[in-house]
């Protein structure tokens, strides 16, 4: 009725489980687009195997775990390649030279602008911040923009202005770019896309896949600050105190932090799906556990209010101008340091470490002492946040 | 709030309970957000291994029956209706479909932070029948009464309410009549109570002999309301004490009820995993009952339910969501098979989330 499946965990109880889920709307899992060619779905040992999905969902694009589901079984099958693979901030290719940090990116934050930002400068500072990451010094980005028939001239001049000194902040050049108009209705107003390259500081070796450990995570500020910024002007809150997008290009800090530690194993920017998320993807490719504490991470007071009144997690927020580093125990000092001297690193800390304990597991222990997992983000909080 | 999240405070009561408590002891948890408040901060893994917490039926997204959802995936496609809907309703699987579903297949759904902004959709859309999706506990139900009050007060004639909203203590005793769980004592939700006081609860005591008491959210009021509870089981005392004291009251809050009684009276509710019970629902008042979407002549499919969903069990505190097949298997909450996993006050949810 519903086809062959191979588990490479195989219970019969299982079976009869997804049998009974595929046809719960009634629906011949045969005729599901979703599966794979061959009609076989394996369940990995990740964890929990999404059903195959008729439509694409708001969740895809959350940064979470559907967004995770919809790399590892549609995007990275076809393309896979030893660049590809390791699914860091950005690719790194190396040859004989050197090595060159390559990204790309799309904007389509709603609305365009916000206090803190606006989607121009958001377009630089999260192609800059991508490439840094890697341990490359970003200096050539691409632009391309789709806008809406009807989109007023003088906002689009705002937005290029604005793109304009991100750029001049950030040292890199927009070297080339593209411009598409569609009807009205197509593309609420202007969406971006860049694409970014840079030379990998020598020496430096970053990625999601190297934390050991005994390792430190340092955490370079606080946290939920892009999100809420975002979520309260469109949704038309008013609240008191600060609430302003973080969103600022972090290639001087984390140049400043590789000349200070060259050993430094990894570094993310915890943007769709947060600290957790990012901490989570972190320890799935390294194969490692983590231990936070949550008394350790900075959160302002403003944001704690916001989260406490929409039932909001800071930890599964978007931001855009911060970083997580790991780095070895006996450098975490000095890096924190390093962090703390520079303007977007002022509120730094050291919130965890990375364990032999529970592989693969995020766990945080809470302001009271006690301990909960730390999950990626699973669903959507907000659309459209960056 | 961080008085509330004291570590020493919370060491503190954590060995009070340890001291105070000598015996195994169940006590159950009604209400949704205790069961987030408890996995996010850890309770359980700092309790003594002899009290266990068991969720119970206190999140209204989840004892929402199929039916309910069925008649709100059936009234979005009509042409002239804009359902509007508290978020977590969205993804709900009904037996064919859900809100979520709909929206992508062109339904005007709108998702509403408080339930008077469907008088602002009303006001804004008079050739169209506006139908708010009314679901929640006592907590809610002042506010979806006060809606109605203002728009029958300001005469807008097209805006409609689907009622699945549902009252606590009704639930409550229904699970002690059961008997198949070994309640030794009751976590009482904080806010619906600020809105009923604690009279409504008073059978708990009087006619089972069961302790409970009314606790706050903040990880301090959780520690300290089962300490309270653990005192008064050692001692074999049964009443209805409050820890939250700096919201509730033992009147509750009449303002709050009187709005309740102006629009609503008692009537059965249908509640998932519970059945059928008396007076735990409402219908509207007379002067209301035009705005009543059930009035509508709307064809709605016959109901059904996965048969593999233990939400039903899980929901009367009979199952935990370990014990399910489904469980993290199949359904997880971008693929909720049954409610509770879909509210992120769903025991199911919460348990995937924090387990």
């Amino acid at each position: 009725m519903v086809g062959s499946y191979r588990h490479s965990v195989t219970l019969f109880v299982l079976s009869i489980s997804r049998l009974r889920a595929e046809t719960h709307f009634g629906v011949q899992a045969r005729s599901r687009q979703t599966l794979n060619d061959t009609g076989f779905v394996t369940i990995t040992f990740y964890g929990v195997r999404c059903m195959p999905q008729e439509k694409i969902l708001l969740a895809h694009g959350s940064g979470g775990r559907l967004t995770h589901d919809l790399i590892r079984e549609i995007f990275l099958p076809p393309f896979t390649n030893p660049i590809l693979e390791p699914l860091d901030d950005s690719a790194k290719i190396t040859n004989r030279h050197g090595s060159i940090a390559f990204t790309t990116d799309s904007y389509v934050v709603k609305p365009l602008f916000f206090p803190g930002g606006d989607i121009g400068r958001l377009a630089v500072c999260g192609t800059v911040n991508d490439l840094s990451m890697i341990g490359a010094i970003p200096s050539y980005l691409s632009l391309a923009l789709i806008v809406e028939e009807g989109f007023s001239f003088d906002l689009l001049k705002q937005i290029i202005s604005s793109l304009h000194k991100a750029a001049e902040e950030a040292s890199v050049m927009i070297v080339t770019g593209d411009t598409k108009v569609v009807e009205h209705g197509a593309a609420d107003q202007l969406f971006i896309n860049t694409a970014g390259i840079g030379w990998v500081k020598p020496g430096a070796n970053l990625s999601g896949m190297n934390a050991k450990p005994g390792d430190k995570i340092l955490l370079s500020g606080t946290l939920g600050d892009h999100e809420i910024a975002v979520l309260s002007q469109r949704e038309g809150f008013k609240f008191h105190g600060e609430l302003k997008s973080d969103c600022a290009p972090l290639n001087d800090l984390a140049s400043k932090m590789i000349d200070a530690c060259p050993t430094i194993r990894c570094m993310r920017d915890p943007t769709r799906g947060g600290l957790a998320t990012t901490l989570n993807e972190i320890a799935a490719m390294s194969g490692v556990g983590m231990l936070i504490e949550e008394e350790h991470i900075p959160v302002r007071e403003s944001i704690r209010g916001v989260c406490e009144l929409l039932g909001l997690d800071p930890l599964y927020l978007a931001n855009e101008g911060k970083l997580i580093a790991i780095c070895p125990p006996n450098e975490a000092g000095q890096l924190l340091n390093v962090m703390k001297n520079h303007l977007f690193g002022i509120d730094g800390k050291i919130i965890g470490s990375v364990t032999e304990e529970h592989p693969k597991k995020v766990i945080l222990r809470t302001l009271i002492g006690s301990h909960r997992i730390l999950d990626m983000l699973s669903g959507v909080q907000f659309p459209r946040i960056c | 709030m961080d008085e509330f999240r004291n570590k020493e405070i919370a060491g503190s009561l954590i060995q009070k309970i340890k001291k105070t408590s000598t015996r195994p002891v169940q006590l159950m948890e009604v209400c949704g957000t205790h069961t987030v408040s408890i996995f996010r901060y850890g309770i359980r893994s700092v309790l003594p291994q002899h009290i266990r917490l068991i969720s119970g039926p206190g999140c209204p997204v989840c004892v929402t029956p199929n039916r309910d959802i069925d008649f709100a995936v059936a009234l979005c496609r009509q042409e002239d209706v804009v359902l509007t809907t508290f978020g977590d309703m969205m993804k709900v699987p009904g037996s064919t479909s859900s809100l979520q579903k709909e929206k992508a297949e062109g339904g005007d759904i709108r998702i509403l932070y408080a339930s008077l902004d469907a008088l602002k959709i009303a006001r804004e859309n008079p050739q169209k029948r506006v139908v708010f999706f009314a679901v929640g506990f006592e907590t809610t139900s002042p506010t979806i009464a006060v809606a109605m009050i203002k728009a029958r007060e300001e005469g807008i004639k097209n805006l409609f309410f689907l009622n699945s909203q549902k009252q606590v203590p009704p639930a409550i005793r229904v699970l002690l009549q059961s008997k198949q769980l070994g309640i030794d004592g009751f976590i009482l939700p904080g806010h619906v109570s600020a809105v009923i006081g604690t009279k409504p609860y008073q059978f708990i005591s009087g006619e089972f002999g069961l302790p409970g008491v009314v606790t706050g959210f903040e990880p301090l009021d959780i520690l300290q309301g089962i300490w309270m509870l653990v005192q008064q089981v050692e001692e074999r005392r049964s009443s209805i004490d409050i820890q939250y004291r700096r919201v509730v009251n033992e009147e509750g809050n009449p303002l709050a009820l009187s709005k309740i009684q102006e629009v609503f009276e008692k009537d059965s509710g249908q509640w998932r995993g519970l059945g059928e019970i008396p007076e735990s629902g409402y219908r509207f008042r007379e002067l209301y009952k035009g705005m009543d979407v059930r009035n509508f002549e709307v064809e709605v499919e016959p109901s059904r339910e996965d048969p593999g969903c233990l939400c039903g069990e899980v929901l009367k505190g009979v199952k935990t969501p370990l014990e399910c097949s489904l469980f993290k298997v199949i359904c997880h909450p971008e693929n909720p098979v049954g409610p509770c996993m879909v509210s992120i006050e769903g025991t199911c949810h919460t348990y995937f989330r924090f387990n």
